[in-house]
């Protein structure tokens, strides 16, 4: 029983080794975390690189153009922008991970139990998904963050979590729902296997791909929710962030002193992130998903 | 049909009450006391005065009542439409400050949305027939849907208002004019509205025509599809159904889409200091004013609850088998 089984199913690694090679040769997934990547290096590396100067410090003249000593020009007050770049990222993928991590976790919680249970439980938690999706998140978001008096980027990061999971749920609970049905699954209920265990073993790796492909948009998500509550005043009140270079940037009238160095670097960045990010995950559904590959 | 209809109004209804709890409890459960902090922000340095206002403040939000009496009054004055009075425009009715923003807010994006959808729709169902077209469209609209709101609206407002010089970049009409029924304050008023809408609609229209290209290709590939070409039917015939058919999650997407819509129509008129509601938000949290941000709230949640019916009757209307009363494909 346990041979034939074995027998139908393909082993791991090949299918590991198959989804890499189409991989590495899916232009739109290598060129989607390529850019990423330098974009995460540059956030990691840049800060230890240019020493310990605090990104806020006034170091030169004010409002001086992109050369070779300040790459991306200083501010009205004469900080330097590719200072606050680097370190601006840093917390923009900060963010990204917290809060895409947190609503990744919620949504599967919620997603497995409501899809795998079914019954009461699925009812109530598919109306907790409704309503919590029907609510503006940046609306809640504004209401919390205006109370809280000191922000740091670790509780924006856990709010934007808390709220932006509903239709990740939704998605998880679909698939769940398709898969509890399978005869592996059956068996595995059969031979007596807790229902932890079932879906930590038997479904959730049947999904890895799709559960990958959701936290990386719900990461994309929390970046741009991120980068809109610091444009309105709502960022972290110590440190920098992109969505607070933009604030500034324009609370300061960069628009009409024509400071463009000031303003572009930070949107664009946020843009390259969370659109190669997509750009990415159109590459993995191709990789993942047979029916879908052009070559 | 009373069924699909039943769940929908009670997702609304509890979502409401969810709304109104949420606003209820963050001043109370926050950490911090927001009674103190008001306090300390009026800057009253004789401990009398303070604490003359310290006990103004607390009676004002009835703090010293026990808790579920709190929280039935605050359903009563709600329901009775008093959002209280606002600290910023003080003492003008929260109510007040909001209605005479929502016109703003609304004139925004009603129009971005709506054309933001037909056209990205049109757009994304051109691109799934021509691999052309397709490499350039689907770049694009990454691009686009990725973009921050309030960055394309700085970059438009930069490149087209300040360098171009062609479309005024604050306000939502020239301060020089009064606002009345003339035809050179209406043009004004259509002056200055271009550039947030252009900003809203190009964003949106991204995202559109992503969804409609993947759906028509889904589409295609389905058994009727595949039916209608084996009979040697015509491929617009089919692609015109396929169409039909593509357009249903995309109007679910649009119900799904409203809160982000809502928060990019917010930060693009703080770009332009439109005098919307999200303009509105940016005073309101300048100046502390914590009743005008509660009632801001509260406009929105209601604002998208009722878009969302509107959604729903229109898939109604859009969809027989809703009307059947078979599943509904909006779960």
């Amino acid at each position: 029983m346990t041979a034939a089984l074995t027998e139908t199913r393909p082993e791991p690694r090949a299918v590991r080794r198959e989804a890499l090679h189409f991989a590495v040769r899916n232009g739109k997934l290598v060129t989607g975390f390529a850019v990423v990547l330098v974009l995460l290096l540059t956030g990691l590396l840049g800060p230890l690189l240019l020493g310990s100067a605090p990104p806020n410090e006034y170091v030169a003249a004010p409002m001086l153009p992109p050369s070779a000593e300040h790459w991306f020009g200083t501010t009205t007050f004469g900080q330097d922008v590719f200072t606050q770049f680097v370190h601006g990222l840093r917390t923009t993928f900060a963010v990204g991970a917290l809060g895409g991590g947190i609503a990744a976790l919620i949504a599967m919680v919620v997603g497995f139990a409501a899809g795998y249970r079914g019954g009461l439980l699925d009812e109530a938690l598919t109306m907790l998904t409704n309503v919590i999706l029907v609510i503006p998140t940046l609306a809640v978001l504004l209401i919390v963050n205006a109370y809280l008096g000191i922000r740091g980027v670790a509780v924006q990061g856990l709010f934007i979590g808390l709220t932006s999971w509903p239709w990740a749920a939704r998605a998880v609970r679909a698939q769940t729902f398709s898969l509890r049905t399978r005869d592996f699954v059956d068996l595995a209920r059969l031979s007596g296997l807790g229902t932890g265990r079932i879906i930590a073993r038997e479904i959730a790796p049947n999904m890895s791909s799709y559960l990958f492909m959701t936290f990386i948009l719900l990461f994309g998500g929390s970046v741009l929710i991120a980068s809109s509550l610091d444009f309105i005043g709502l960022g972290p009140t110590e440190g920098v962030s992109l969505g607070l270079m933009l604030q500034n940037a324009t609370q300061w009238s960069a628009l009409q002193l024509g400071l463009w160095w000031w303003f572009v670097p930070p949107g664009a960045a946020i843009t390259a992130v969370v659109g190669a990010l997509y750009v990415a995950n159109v590459g993995l559904d191709e990789v993942f998903n047979p029916k879908l590959r052009t070559t | 049909m009373r069924r699909y209809f039943g769940r929908k109004l009670l997702v609304y209804a509890l979502t409401f009450v969810v709304a109104v709890t949420v606003n209820w409890m963050i001043p109370r459960f926050m950490p911090g006391d927001p009674v103190a902090g008001m306090v300390a922000r009026a800057g009253v340095s004789q401990p009398a005065a303070a604490e003359a206002m310290r006990a103004y403040y607390t009676n004002l939000f009835g703090l010293d009542r026990p808790l579920w009496q709190q929280y039935a009054s605050f359903w009563g004055t709600l329901l009775r439409g008093d959002f209280g009075i606002s600290i910023w425009l003080f003492p003008t009715p929260v109510s007040t400050v909001i209605l005479r923003a929502v016109p703003y807010t609304l004139a925004l994006m009603v129009p971005a949305v709506l054309l933001s959808w037909v056209a990205g729709n049109r757009l994304g169902a051109f691109a799934a027939r021509r691999r052309l077209l397709d490499n350039t469209v689907l770049p694009l609209g990454y691009v686009l849907t990725a973009t921050p709101y309030m960055w394309l609206a700085v970059i438009l407002a930069w490149g087209l208002g300040v360098v171009a010089g062609w479309f005024p970049v604050a306000g939502g009409y020239s301060f020089s004019l009064q606002p009345s029924l003339t035809a050179g304050f209406l043009l004004d008023l259509l002056h200055h509205w271009v550039l947030p809408f252009l900003s809203l609609f190009l964003v949106a229209l991204g995202g559109w025509a992503i969804g409609m290209r993947n759906m028509i290709i889904y589409e295609l590939e389905s058994d009727y599809a595949s039916y209608l070409a084996a009979l040697g039917a015509p491929a617009r015939l089919i692609r015109r159904y396929a169409f039909r058919n593509a357009l249903l999650p995309q109007i679910t997407g649009l119900a799904l889409q409203l809160g982000v819509l809502v928060a990019g129509a917010l930060v693009t008129e703080i770009v332009f200091s439109y005098p919307g509601l999200g303009s509105l938000i940016l005073k309101a949290i300048q100046n502390q004013d914590f009743f005008l941000l509660q009632g801001t709230f509260m406009f929105i949640v209601i604002g998208v609850l009722v878009a969302n019916f509107v959604i729903d009757l229109v898939y109604v209307v859009v969809d027989p088998r809703t009307r059947a009363g078979m599943a509904g494909a909006r779960g």
